[in-house]
């Protein structure tokens, strides 16, 4: 298959200080890649270069063209959905009006229309609570909202950062369940980013390990959830 | 009790300044999170740009027009030339250059037209409204004019795109850009509008307090009072704080004989003050909770 | 481990410069610090005796200035409250001293009691403005600063405040028959209490009641859920500033030698504020340069343009914070950085 999206030496600064070293990673057209690493190894970091809101150096390259350098929005516009760490919602507008700022890039009013029903089919609980003030929303539920403002920028390629952070076990099932039919049906390409590396596994088909900002492992994901030493730091057994 | 109706009444009147003022300090807030310390200068100025232009001969609802445009385009370059680069500055320095702005439109207005006090045009005629002597013509034309702006910008944030689009970037800049937006054109966007709102309410106030470079520093207090106490992220309840505060300065002058007139301005803050206390949100805005 | 990423939207005040460290930046030796602290020393001393008198007046003012300006600081520097009404303050401090002078009392007494009158009305001030925050108490502090001069032109309390006129004193001569003039004696007098004061301060800052209060400053709940009362802390802070400022304010008065309610208007909290964080906020030494700008820089403004004093000085200000965004601290910091030799990045 061929890679959507690829870097090339990508290395990530906050202020003066490098963060990220020199990462090649790439994410197949309608594949699944997941990033595992304990906390602080950086991966939200990866995330937020990805999406421009870090100050970078190196490759970033989407559907061949260069990411490098351009302002979030723009990068956003290409067709990269970004669903943060903390999961961004707008607390104060309701439900329905999450959703809409999802689609805020789109201009074919009965296609939004027709995406805003179908997110409510994946997410019934989302329906429920439409005109509810988002930021009253439970966790799991702010999770599915922007999992959904995502959908609604019919994204090409989705960055996942840690969705199954603070879910209930049977809550993680279901968005990954979610996830998955998306990437199937829908062939949304996918970069999700976990600590939870066994649901991550399960979804994806390749995987690179991260630590500390540098890559120290990649991998057909079952190889990946295989190997020794990956399976004591981070699967537990 | 005919008195406690006069005064009520003339609160009103004067309260319908303050709303109009406070309308353009909400919805400033509201695009920028921040209250914008210049807001009364920039109506000032756009309020003399109009002065000009009638002098030069322009009839009175062209020059409003071209005003409230140029005072959009000003807002627009205000924002993009002198705050966008910094941005990344804290928030004090932000407050820093705000008042630079305002020193800058007061000494500039002095400068250009001097300090004398100078009349400007009521385009609701002089007089009582109806022949009563309830309420002049103008404050009525006034208060119209401020109810129908909120009517138009409930409209534009509620059932608008780019209203949506100016509430999230506002709310949220991260998450905003992350769906797209380009959240600098939001802020210029609101800095346009707020300039336009202000100048609409500096040439509703020119006629009752003559135009002079000084004319906005105490009516901007009380606009943001009024903002306050109505709750800043309700342009409604801006709106009622402003008539509340116009209200609350006349009768707290009248019935308190020691404040008279040497301390309206602070029992009316003191008031403003003492609601905050007991309700910091205002009276109409929504406490945001947040999450430690 | 990779560095905790830096919110861009979060305000963060230059780090506060305590008392004169060991060099942290390596090469410079000890012997270059004694040298250009005994010079400094050496400067101050000779000052009043080298320039005219106007001018060692002005520099009595622009310590003065400082002086405020710390005050200020340490309350929304070091505690993260927002106050546009310290001319309040400076106010309360100003007319203390003035109305004590007009009765006779020596001058020496009416600093302390500036000092106990301002920490006791910035602690009852900060009672109330506990519930407030951020913007609600920048607009609680500036309706102070409005009302200040309205109250002390008030007619019933004429009698102590002098009304709209106000008060004039005499300025005080040297003591023990010194061969110094007014102002060159206030200006060793001014620079000794400023001294101490400094001390304090930095004291203050470095001390645990120090710690609380930036704690306070950066995270609030979590100081709180380590045991620190911040409701005390943040009177504590409201009232501590106030003395500062309350006691620049009586230098204040004696140095001019007259006080009127016009002297005290809102413009001074916004000057003082403006020299704040110009200097930079959350620094000590930075106060310094903060007094001076609000003294000369509107001067200067002037000189350029007397129509559009002004609209220069606004300029300026917009320069100045363009080049020196955290302030005159956060530049010489930015400075020291670039100078010192760079540390290699850390690998795991």
């Amino acid at each position: 298959m061929t890679a959507l999206l690829e870097t090339g030496g990508l290395c990530a600064f906050y202020g003066a200080t490098q963060v990220l070293f020199g990462l090649d990673l790439a994410v197949a057209d309608g594949g699944v890649t997941a990033l595992l690493g304990a906390n602080g190894a950086g991966k939200t970091t990866t995330l937020r270069a990805l999406s421009g809101m870090v100050r970078t150096r190196g490759d970033i390259r989407f559907a061949g063209r260069s990411l490098a350098g351009l302002a979030t929005e723009t990068i956003v516009r290409c067709g990269i959905a970004h669903v943060p760490q903390g999961r961004g919602t707008f607390s104060r507008q309701t439900v329905a009006e999450n959703l809409e700022i999802g689609a805020m890039t789109r201009r074919d009013r009965a296609a939004i229309a027709a995406d805003m029903t179908r997110v409510y089919g994946y997410f019934p609980r989302l329906a429920e609570r439409r005109r509810q003030q988002a930021g009253t929303l439970s966790g799991g539920e702010q999770q599915m909202l922007a999992v959904g403002r995502a959908m609604m920028l019919r994204p090409r390629l989705m960055l996942l950062d840690e969705p199954s952070f603070g879910l209930a076990p049977m809550m993680v099932e279901e968005l990954f369940d979610i996830l998955r039919t998306l990437n199937r049906r829908e062939g949304v390409s996918m970069l999700v980013v976990e600590q939870n590396a066994a649901i991550a596994l399960e979804l994806a088909d390749h995987a690179y390990l991260i630590e500390t900002g540098r890559l120290v492992m990649t991998g057909p994901a079952a190889q990946v959830g295989a190997d020794e030493n990956i399976r004591r730091s981070y699967l537990g057994y | 009790m005919e008195l406690f109706l006069h005064q009520v009444l003339a609160g009103l009147a004067t309260g319908g300044i303050y709303a109009c003022v406070a309308l353009a300090v909400v919805m400033i807030y509201q695009a920028i999170d921040h209250l914008n310390f210049a807001q009364g200068e920039m109506a000032m100025f756009s309020t003399y740009v109009a002065w000009q232009l009638i002098q030069w001969g322009a009839p009175f609802w062209a020059a409003f027009v071209a005003a409230v445009a140029l005072s959009f385009a000003a807002g627009v370059a205000i924002e993009r030339i002198v705050f966008k680069p910094i941005r990344n500055a804290p928030v004090l320095s932000h407050v820093v250059v705000f008042i630079a702005l305002l020193s800058i439109l007061n000494s500039g207005a002095g400068f250009i037209w001097d300090y004398q006090n100078k009349n400007f045009p009521s385009p609701f005629g002089s007089g009582a409204l109806f022949g009563q002597t309830l309420i002049s013509r103008h404050d009525a034309g006034m208060i119209a004019v401020t109810l129908m702006m909120l009517a138009l910008l409930h409209l534009f944030f509620r059932h608008t795109r780019i209203g949506l689009a100016m509430r999230a970037a506002a709310a949220a800049p991260e998450s905003a850009r992350l769906a797209g937006i380009r959240v600098g054109w939001m802020v210029a966007l609101g800095w346009g509008m707020a300039a336009a709102i202000g100048a609409v309410a500096g040439m509703m106030i020119a006629p009752v307090v003559f135009l002079e470079p000084n004319m906005m520093l105490s009516i901007l207090l009380y606009g943001f009072a009024g903002a306050v106490l109505g709750g800043l992220t309700s342009p409604g309840g801006a709106v009622l704080g402003g008539f509340a505060v116009g209200i609350i300065e006349n009768l707290a002058a009248t019935y308190i004989p020691v404040v008279g007139r040497e301390l309206k301005l602070t029992i009316a803050l003191l008031i403003i003050v003492a609601v905050l206390v007991v309700r910091p949100s205002g009276l109409f805005g929504r406490a945001v909770m947040t999450r430690v | 481990m990779s560095a905790m990423p830096q919110s861009p939207d979060r305000p963060r005040p230059a780090v506060p410069d305590a008392a004169p460290a060991p060099a942290a930046t390596g090469g410079r030796p000890r012997a270059w610090r004694a040298v250009a602290l005994a010079g400094g020393l050496a400067l101050i001393v000779a000052l009043p005796f080298c320039v005219k008198t106007f001018f060692v007046f002005q520099i009595t003012l622009a310590v003065i200035y400082a002086i405020a300006i710390l005050g200020l600081n340490l309350l929304t520097g070091f505690n993260g409250q927002f106050s546009l009404g310290h001319s309040a303050f400076y106010a309360i401090g100003a007319y203390t001293a003035a109305i004590m002078m007009d009765a006779d009392i020596p001058y020496v007494w009416t600093l302390p009691a500036a000092a106990a009158a301002c920490f006791v009305s910035g602690f009852l001030f900060g009672l109330p403005a506990l519930r407030l925050g951020g913007l609600y108490l920048a607009l609680a502090t500036f309706a102070l600063a409005v009302a200040t001069p309205q109250l002390l032109k008030a007619s019933f309390l004429e009698h102590w405040t002098g009304g709209v006129q106000g008060i004039s004193i005499l300025k005080p001569d040297a003591p023990f028959g010194l061969p110094l003039d007014s102002d060159q004696w206030l200006y060793f007098f001014t620079v000794a209490v400023a001294a101490v004061l400094y001390l304090g301060a930095v004291n203050l800052v470095a001390s645990r009641t120090g710690r609380a209060l930036i704690a306070i400053r950066d995270h609030p709940t979590a100081a709180s859920a380590m045991g620190i009362n911040v409701a005390l802390y943040k009177s504590l802070a409201f009232g501590v500033s106030a003395l500062y400022t309350g006691v620049a304010g009586a230098l204040g008065a004696i140095a001019i030698s007259f006080v009127a309610p016009d002297s005290f208007t809102f413009a001074l909290a916004i000057a003082l504020f403006v020299g704040l964080v110009v200097g930079g906020v959350g620094s000590i030494p930075g106060t310094l340069f903060g007094g001076a700008f609000v003294l000369f820089v509107p001067n200067i403004a002037e000189h350029f343009s007397k129509g559009a004093a002004g609209a220069v000085y606004g300029v300026i200000l917009i320069l100045l914070i363009y080049l020196m965004p955290t302030g005159a601290a956060g530049f010489v910091g930015w400075l020291r950085r670039g100078l010192a030799p760079r540390s290699a990045p850390s690998h795991e």
